[in-house]
C-alpha cells in the first residue's frame, strides 16, 4: 500500500541549505553515479524503461524508450538537453525543484548522459527565474570541483561537460525543437519532424530532450530500483510526480504523490477550497489542457484517466478557480497569452490566435451574438491539428472546453451587456474596488 | 579575430568571445551574448548587435532577427529595476490585474514604460512559474511572491528611495544590468542568499512528515526492516 504523499524529489527541500553540495551529499546525493558506472549504459536505459517513467513535461512519452531511439552507431556526438523552460501557465514544479535542490537535477543529468553516451549536456532554463539560474550555476561549479562532472568522473573513464544556458523569454522554446533553435542561437521556431531530435537534434546530432522532473527522477530509480518506482502509481502511469495546486485553494503549493491521486484528495490535503467558496473549473495540467469541472474531482490524475475524461494530464499544473471567477475572462486572458507567444511560423496559429482573441474579446464585452460561439469553435477547428506545433492546438483547448462546460456563461455576457462578475471578489486579498478587466496588452 | 569596430570596451569584447567559446558551436552563445550586451549597454544597441555579429561571423540582420524574437531583450533603455507583474490568467484573477493597474497609476507610466527618474520600468509579464505564490511580481526576474497592490507600491517606493529590498525567495535586489550579467553566465556569488524554498513549496512535504508518509525508499537499504520474507 503506497502512502498518500510520497516525497522523493521534494524530500530534501526542507533541509538546511538544501541547494548546496554538502547538504545533498549528506543525504546520499551522487551515490547513484558509482552504481550506474558499474552498469553498462544500455542497462541504465533498461532500468529507466522498466521503471515505466514517462515524460514529466506534459506529453508523457516513455523516457527510456526515447533514450533507446538514439542511434549509437551514428558517429556524431550525442547530446542531452534538459528542458527547464518552464512556462506553461500554471506550471510551477521545476522551478522550486531547481531552486531547492539543483543537485538532484545535475545528478540526473550525469546518469542520463552516461546512459545515452553523451559527453556534453545542457540545461536550457528560462531566463526569467534568475535565482534558479544562480543555484544551477553554483551546483554545476560545485559538481565539477567535486569530480562529479568533467573528465574521468569518479575514475570511471566517463567524461561529461554540463552547460547552463539561460533563455530570453519565449514560451515556444518549451517546444523541444524550438528550444534547440534557441540553443543554437536562432529564433525559437519549431522544426519539422521527422527527423526527430533523437536522430538529428542539436547541431543535427542525436539528441535527447527531457523535462527537468523526468531527469531529476532518474537518480531515485537507480538508487531504489525500477520495481520500486513502478510499484507506485497506476497500471500505465508509474511512479510519483509533483502536483502543483494554485488558485482559490486554502493551501496552494507542491504535493508529491503517486500518479493516480485525485483532485478531491489533493484539495482535502490542501485544506479545501478557500473558505465559503466552491470549485468551479480547473486545469489538470496547464492552460493547454482542456478545462475540467467539479464532476471530474474523482478522476485519477494519471495519463489514461485524464485523457478519458477529455483532457490531458499535462504538467499536473492544477489551477483551481472558484465560483467568483468569470470563465470567459479567464479564457480570454489565456488566449491573449497564446497570441502573444505564437512564434509566427505557421498561418493557422499566427493568424488564428489573433482571430480568436478578437472574437472572444467582443463576447467578453457583451457584444456580438450567440453565433459568435459557433464562429469561435469554427476558428478552433481551423487551428487544432492544422498548426505546425502544439502551441496552436493548446490555444484552442480552453476555448472549446469552456464553451462545452459553460456555454450559458458566455450567453450571460450577451444578455448582461458585459461581464456579470465582480473581479474584486476573486482576488487573494480583500478588495472592493473594481478595476478594468479587459485586455492588458 | 578581427579588430573591434564598435564602441564596446575591450573587456566586453573579451567576454563576448568567452561566451561563444563555451559551446561546441559558437553561435549557441548568442542568447547569453545578447544578455551581456544588455548588462553593458542597458538595452540591445546597434553597437551590441554588430559586436555579436562580428564575434560569431554572422550578419547583423541575423543577430537582429534573434534579438527581436525574445521578449527579455529590450530596444528601449530599461530602468534600474524592471518590475514585471504577472497578468496571466491565474495571477490576474488572484489580483495581478489590480496590482498592475495600481502600479501604472502610482508610477504614472504605461505598460513597458520607464519612470522619469529612470528607476523603474513597468511591464506586465506572462506566467513566471510561481502560481502557488499568486499574485506574483518579478523585480529584475527575482520573485516577489504573494503581492497586494499595497505591498507592490511599497516595493517600488523603496527601490526608488534607494532602500535595500530583498526578494521573497532570493537575494537582495541588485540592478537590472547586474541581473543581465548573471543571465550571460557570469555568476554574482549570490546563490547562497534566500531560502531553499518558500512555504507553498514545502506544504505537501510538511503534511507527509506529519503523517509519516514516505515513498518507501528505505526498503532498498540493506539494513532496513524487511517488509516480507521468511525472517518476519
Amino acid at each position: 500500500m503506497t502512502d498518500t504523499l510520497t516525497p522523493v524529489l521534494t524530500d530534501n527541500w526542507d533541509a538546511k541549505r538544501a541547494w548546496t553540495l554538502a547538504s545533498y551529499e549528506e543525504r546520499g546525493g551522487y551515490a547513484a553515479l558509482d552504481k550506474a558506472f558499474a552498469m553498462a549504459p544500455d542497462d541504465v536505459i533498461n532500468a529507466v524503461k522498466e521503471s515505466g517513467l514517462r515524460g514529466r513535461g506534459g506529453a508523457g512519452f516513455p523516457t527510456g524508450m526515447k533514450w533507446g531511439f538514439i542511434p549509437q552507431d551514428n558517429p556524431k556526438p550525442k547530446y542531452l538537453v534538459v528542458n527547464a523552460d518552464e512556462s506553461e501557465p500554471g506550471t510551477c514544479k521545476d522551478t522550486p525543484l531547481m531552486l531547492a535542490s539543483p543537485h538532484t537535477l545535475v545528478e540526473g543529468v550525469i546518469l542520463s548522459s552516461y546512459a545515452i553516451r553523451a559527453n556534453t549536456a545542457f540545461i536550457y532554463v528560462r531566463g526569467e527565474i534568475i535565482h534558479v539560474i544562480r543555484r544551477l550555476q553554483r551546483a554545476v561549479q560545485e559538481a565539477y570541483l567535486a569530480g562529479h562532472l568533467g573528465t574521468n568522473i569518479h575514475g570511471s573513464g566517463y567524461d561529461l561537460d554540463l552547460i547552463v544556458h539561460a533563455g530570453a523569454g519565449a514560451y515556444i522554446c518549451g517546444e523541444e525543437t524550438a528550444l534547440l533553435e534557441g540553443l543554437e542561437g536562432r529564433r525559437g521556431q519549431p522544426r519539422l519532424r521527422p527527423p526527430f531530435p533523437a536522430v538529428a537534434g542539436l547541431y543535427a546530432s542525436p539528441t535527447v530532450i527531457n523535462n527537468v522532473e523526468s531527469i531529476a527522477s532518474v537518480p531515485s530509480i537507480i538508487n531504489h530500483g525500477a520495481a520500486w518506482f513502478a510499484g507506485m502509481g497506476t497500471e500505465k502511469s508509474n511512479g510519483y510526480g509533483i502536483f502543483s495546486l494554485s488558485g482559490h485553494v486554502t493551501r496552494p503549493g507542491q504535493y508529491e504523490a503517486p500518479l493516480g491521486i485525485t483532485l478531491r484528495e489533493l484539495i482535502d490535503l490542501a485544506g479545501g477550497m478557500r473558505e465559503g467558496h466552491e470549485l468551479k473549473f480547473w486545469t489538470p495540467g496547464g492552460s493547454s489542457t482542456p478545462l475540467l469541472t467539479p464532476e471530474h474531482l474523482d478522476v485519477p490524475l494519471d495519463f489514461e484517466s485524464v485523457g478519458a475524461a477529455g483532457s490531458m494530464l499535462g504538467t499536473r499544473a492544477l489551477q483551481l478557480f472558484d465560483e467568483t471567477t468569470c470563465v470567459v475572462r479567464a479564457v480570454l486572458r489565456w488566449t491573449e497569452f497564446y497570441k502573444h507567444e505564437s512564434c509566427g511560423k505557421c498561418t493557422p496559429c499566427r493568424e488564428g490566435t489573433w482571430w480568436l482573441t478578437q472574437t472572444l474579446a467582443k463576447l467578453e464585452k457583451g457584444q456580438g451574438s450567440e453565433s459568435d460561439l459557433d464562429l469561435l469553435l469554427d476558428q478552433c477547428d481551423n487551428i487544432l491539428g492544422r498548426s505546425f506545433c502544439a502551441l496552436g492546438d493548446g490555444a484552442t483547448s480552453p476555448i472549446s472546453s469552456s464553451i462545452q462546460h459553460f456555454r450559458d456563461e458566455y450567453l450571460a455576457h450577451l444578455t448582461h451587456g458585459g461581464c456579470p462578475f465582480d473581479p474584486a471578489a476573486s482576488t487573494a486579498f480583500p478588495s472592493s474596488t473594481s478595476a478594468p478587466v479587459g485586455a492588458t496588452a | 579575430m578581427s579588430e573591434p569596430t564598435t564602441g564596446l570596451d575591450e573587456k566586453t569584447w573579451t567576454e563576448l568571445r568567452e561566451i561563444a567559446a563555451r559551446y561546441p558551436q559558437a553561435r549557441s552563445g548568442l542568447l547569453p551574448m545578447l544578455h551581456l550586451v544588455q548588462s553593458v549597454e542597458g538595452r540591445i544597441t546597434p553597437e551590441g548587435i554588430e559586436a555579436c555579429a562580428e564575434v560569431l561571423g554572422i550578419s547583423a540582420a541575423e543577430v537582429n532577427g534573434v534579438a527581436t524574437f525574445y521578449t527579455m531583450y529590450k530596444r528601449k533603455p530599461v530602468g534600474d529595476y524592471h518590475v514585471g507583474v504577472c497578468t496571466n490568467t491565474l495571477c490576474a484573477v488572484m489580483g495581478g490585474d489590480l496590482i498592475f493597474e495600481r502600479l501604472k497609476d502610482h508610477l504614472d507610466v504605461g505598460n513597458d514604460e520607464t519612470t522619469e527618474d529612470g528607476k523603474i520600468t513597468l511591464e506586465h509579464v506572462e506566467c513566471n512559474a510561481a502560481c502557488d505564490y499568486a499574485p506574483v511580481m518579478m523585480v529584475n526576474w527575482e520573485f516577489m511572491d504573494n503581492q497586494t497592490p499595497e505591498s507592490a507600491v511599497r516595493v517600488v517606493d523603496d527601490l526608488r528611495a534607494g532602500k535595500e529590498v530583498h526578494s521573497t525567495r532570493g537575494p537582495r535586489l541588485g540592478t537590472w544590468r547586474e541581473a543581465e550579467r548573471v543571465l550571460a553566465g557570469f555568476p554574482d556569488d549570490r546563490a547562497d542568499e534566500g531560502p531553499a524554498a518558500g512555504a507553498p513549496s514545502l506544504v505537501g512535504l510538511k503534511i507527509a512528515r506529519e503523517n509519516g508518509w514516505t515513498a518507501g525508499t528505505d526498503t532498498s537499504d540493506q539494513d532496513a526492516t524487511p517488509t516480507k520474507g521468511d525472517d518476519q
